[in-house]
């Protein structure tokens, strides 16, 4: 398969462009009037360039062929002449300035400032993110949904390996969308090719980006500055709706927000929370504490058979679990996850690779937040 | 006083020591300048085998040889060794045993400072590799050790990457002030500043950089080590300190240093073209010029590296204008290069070969540079694979084959032996086609969406990305000619007469190959 495509490469570039064109050579055109903006200008330096080269390693090839000493070309003795020199500093000069003023353009229509129709906070964290609409009640986090058997080359890899997530972002077509982005814990970047959106996600500051997309469709990104380990797995998924399914939508999210709730009221068993546990485990832990529980000796500790987890650690661990410990990489996962979800994965570590130390409830885990 | 009189004549006369000692307390510039460059070497060969594990983890996608957490290890160690170990100890090496050569001067003016500004080296890195076997694993939060992946989610060895760094620091500069010194006050009787040749030109203007750059690193980490250990809030959001000052701090040394390890490169290539094509430098004195104003305004684009952390626009504009006025200066060598191939009578000798490869691949990365000055447009290119082949083809083809050219260029003259030209030109042809195999796709596959820095990426990246694997491992492994390639030289070989070339000018062709220990122990005259 692989050497196909090889083979498919070599012939690609002496035969067909259609079949190079596949291989994704350029910039995406995108899907808003600033991604196709940037795409130009993209393409007119790009040409700019090329005219320039053309010149340059023209004179150069010409002299490398016509000037050398086994043709008998025998060395000229000018050694500098001012005219040439003033003009081929002008003439760059002159294309640069060209050069900056539509780039400039682009960049002050980038930087538009004027009220949005829908505002949603995007916060970084290691290593996913997290979704805020303002002014409504909807607050997710977006985790990577590609499963660790495929990424460790054990199963097939899907037709969106590593850019997908369980949760989307989604926003309607044709309106102003503007993303105030920020981070927890280290530096992230929001990207998004399709929308010609990077915008750092940086903690303590709140950055701004904006998009209007024409186009319904799933847009696919990923953090596009270094933050950790999984710095490679924390893919950006958009979905742009039209407005009537975007409605939908939010009221859908409403409901499961309220159902949520009530989850938390409920009475579970151990049984219960502990396989519920074992996904919140997948999505959130393991990509530091590790499938197995052993952790990362020196960066990340291992959960098997630690004080922590015997009987008396309970309310300790859980207080660790939802106030995070400051100054490592352990975040507050209080914020992050449900009351449920605590309750589970908290009872799963204790139950889970030989452990034994007991459990603890959603209700539990409601007192200790209020403490 | 007699005493005096006897120390002073024996020590005129005496050659180097014998055994270890003769290296571990020499002050000979060229024995120096033979350990920087045996040092950079050794550095380029443990730099490439990190390169090598990384592009074998990226051969395919998924997760095959090493763990996200090594892989973020070997990026930070390979960038880290690549610019500190091996491109920057291999320039001063050239200029250690080229600057007093080419000015007329004995030895280095300081040469006890000398010794140390070398022996720091080994210590420094020898430290900084030593962190891979700690516990929590090395520097893991890539070259630029952005804050704060690098003071609070640091692994425990940050403390000891900090006092690396701060080593090396004190090591570049007094190398600088070193060179600086040699130049202003060892001069040839008769050479004026606008006759010395560029290599030293572009040296003394690098020498500055350093000088004005490396505190401001030192600076920067230093600012770290606070926040990690004394409770400082630096870059530390939460106690009220900025993360993006960081950035801020490191890319105004940052830039600069882009350019202390390009500028030496330009020095190179312009004692190498003119040689080979039988005729004077076209231009010298816009070269001078041209390499002035390129430093200068190197201090005033260091944002570039930020368009998108959210500065207001005018910051934006400011920094895209003067980024994009960098191409004219940098044009002008470009051209005069050519002008100087121009009707020249050229033949394609080792350092030949790789001093015009150069100049197409340098200039193939400053278009790529141009692009990415573009703001706008750079919210689509920062931190992807395009960024990665555009610094790479300004290093490795820009500032390492600078490198190669110049130990080609000069070898026969250290040895007094000439090369292999035929395995100098395979070496060559391999370098050539191997690193265009490896760093040209990465613009396709930057321009497609691949971020840097990741261990495992999307199907669509996967055909490219083995297309350079394969680069890769062809770059890597045709060093091991040059290598060979260089000992043989050292061991044996054709006698190499004073002037080797035929085109060449300057003085330190006048001397013998190889040249004697002190080098002019009589100022030449330069008219």
């Amino acid at each position: 398969m692989r050497c196909n495509r090889l083979a498919l490469l070599l012939s690609g570039f002496v035969i067909s462009p259609a079949v190079v064109a596949e291989w994704e050579v350029n910039l995406v055109r995108g899907v808003t009037e600033i991604s196709h903006a940037i795409f130009d200008l993209h393409m007119i330096i790009f040409y700019v360039c090329v005219a320039i080269a053309v010149v340059v390693f023209g004179v150069m090839l010409w002299s490398i062929i016509y000037h050398r000493k086994s043709r008998g070309a025998k060395a000229h003795h000018f050694h500098e002449h001012l005219w040439v020199e003033i003009l081929w500093t002008i003439i760059p000069f002159g294309i640069l300035v060209a050069m900056a003023v539509p780039a400039s353009q682009t960049l002050i229509q980038m930087y538009d400032k004027s009220e949005a129709d829908i505002n949603i906070q995007v916060t970084g964290y290691q290593w996913k993110w997290r979704y805020q609409y303002l002014g409504q009640d909807i607050d997710f986090f977006s985790n990577l949904s590609t499963p660790q058997d495929q990424i460790n080359n054990e199963a097939t890899k899907g037709e969106n390996y590593l850019l997908e997530v369980d949760q989307p972002v989604v926003i309607p077509v044709g309106k102003k969308v503007r993303f105030l982005i920020t981070a927890n814990d280290v530096i992230h970047s929001w990207w998004v090719p399709a929308l010609a959106v990077k915008q750092d996600a940086i903690p303590g500051f709140i950055n701004e980006a904006w998009t209007v997309v024409d186009e319904p469709g799933i847009y696919r990104g990923q953090c596009a500055e270094l933050c950790g380990r999984d710095h490679g797995f924390m893919p950006v998924v958009v979905d742009a709706r039209s407005e009537e399914d975007y409605l939908q939508w939010v009221a859908s999210q409403t409901q499961a927000q309220q159902a949520e709730k009530a989850a938390a009221e409920q009475t579970w068993t151990m049984e219960a929370l502990i396989s519920k546990g074992e996904e919140v485990y997948k999505t959130s832990c393991l990509a530091c504490h590790q499938a197995n529980g052993q952790g990362i000796p020196g960066a990340f500790p291992g959960l098997v058979n630690t004080p922590l987890m015997s009987g008396d650690g309970l309310m300790e661990h859980a207080r660790i679990v939802v106030h995070g410990r400051t100054g490592t990489a352990m975040q507050a996962f209080g914020e992050q996850l449900s009351d449920v979800d605590l309750a589970a994965v908290i009872t799963y570590e204790r139950n889970a690779w030989g452990n034994d130390g007991g459990m603890i409830t959603p209700q539990q885990i409601k007192q200790l937040k209020a403490e | 006083m007699s005493t005096l009189e006897q120390t002073a004549s024996t020590g005129h006369h005496h050659g180097p020591a014998k055994g270890i000692t003769r290296w571990l307390y020499t002050t000979n510039h060229k024995d120096i300048g033979t350990m920087y460059l045996i040092f950079s070497l050794v550095m380029f060969m443990v730099g490439g085998c990190m390169a090598l594990t990384i592009r074998a983890e990226l051969f395919q996608p998924g997760l095959q040889l090493i763990q996200p957490e090594f892989f973020n290890q070997m990026t930070t160690m390979h960038g880290l060794i690549m610019v500190f170990g091996a491109v920057m100890p291999a320039f001063v090496g050239l200029a250690n045993w080229m600057v007093p050569m080419m000015v007329g001067a004995p030895d280095m003016a300081l040469p006890r400072m000398n010794n140390w500004s070398f022996w720091i080296l080994p210590f420094a890195f020898s430290m900084m590799l030593m962190t891979l076997f700690m516990e929590g694993g090395g520097p893991n939060f890539g070259w630029t050790f952005y804050a704060p992946l690098s003071t609070t989610y640091a692994p425990p060895s940050v403390t000891f990457f900090i006092f690396a760094v701060h080593m090396m620091g004190i090591s570049s500069i007094m190398g600088a002030i070193n060179i600086i010194a040699t130049i202003f006050n060892l001069r040839a009787p008769g050479m004026t500043f606008m006759k010395m040749p560029l290599f030293v030109w572009t040296w003394l203007i690098t020498a500055f950089l350093l000088i004005a750059v490396m505190p401001v690193l030192a600076g920067v980490v230093t600012m770290m080590l606070m926040d990690i250990h004394f409770g400082t809030s630096f870059f530390n959001a939460a106690g009220g300190g900025d993360p993006v000052l960081f950035q801020h701090v490191f890319w105004f040394f940052g830039h600069p240093e882009v350019y202390i390890m390009i500028l030496p490169a330009f020095g190179i290539v312009s004692e190498i073209i003119p040689t080979f094509a039988r005729k004077k430098l076209f231009g010298y004195t816009s070269m001078v010029y041209a390499t002035s104003s390129i430093a200068i305004l190197s201090f005033i684009v260091w944002a570039h590296h930020m368009f998108t952390v959210g500065m207001p626009l005018i910051g934006e504009l400011f920094f895209m204008f003067t980024t994009m006025l960098i191409a004219v200066p940098t044009g002008v060598k470009v051209f005069n290069w050519i002008a100087t191939m121009f009707r020249g009578s050229m033949t394609f000798e080792t350092p030949m070969l790789f001093a015009v490869a150069f100049v197409v691949l340098f200039t193939i990365g400053g278009f790529s540079g141009l692009m990415l000055a573009i703001a706008p447009v750079d919210f689509q290119y920062h931190d992807t694979y395009f960024v990665v082949a555009h610094f790479h083809y300004v290093l490795v083809p820009g500032a390492i084959f600078s490198i190669m050219a110049a130990t080609y260029y000069w070898l026969p003259k250290w040895t007094g032996n000439m090369y292999n030209e035929s395995m100098g030109k395979l070496h060559f042809w391999l370098s050539f086609i191997g690193v265009n195999i490896t760093f040209f796709p990465m613009h396709f596959i930057g321009l497609a969406g691949m971020p840097r820095r990741i261990p495992d990426y999307a199907l669509q990246f996967a055909d490219f990305n083995m297309v350079a694997s394969v680069g890769a491992f062809l770059f890597g492994f045709a060093q091991l000619l040059f290598i060979y390639n260089i000992v043989c030289c050292a061991r044996g070989g054709k006698k190499a007469t004073d002037r080797v070339w035929e085109g060449s000018h300057g003085l330190e062709w006048t001397l013998p190959s190889p040249p004697p220990y002190h080098s002019f122990t009589q100022p030449p005259k330069v008219d």
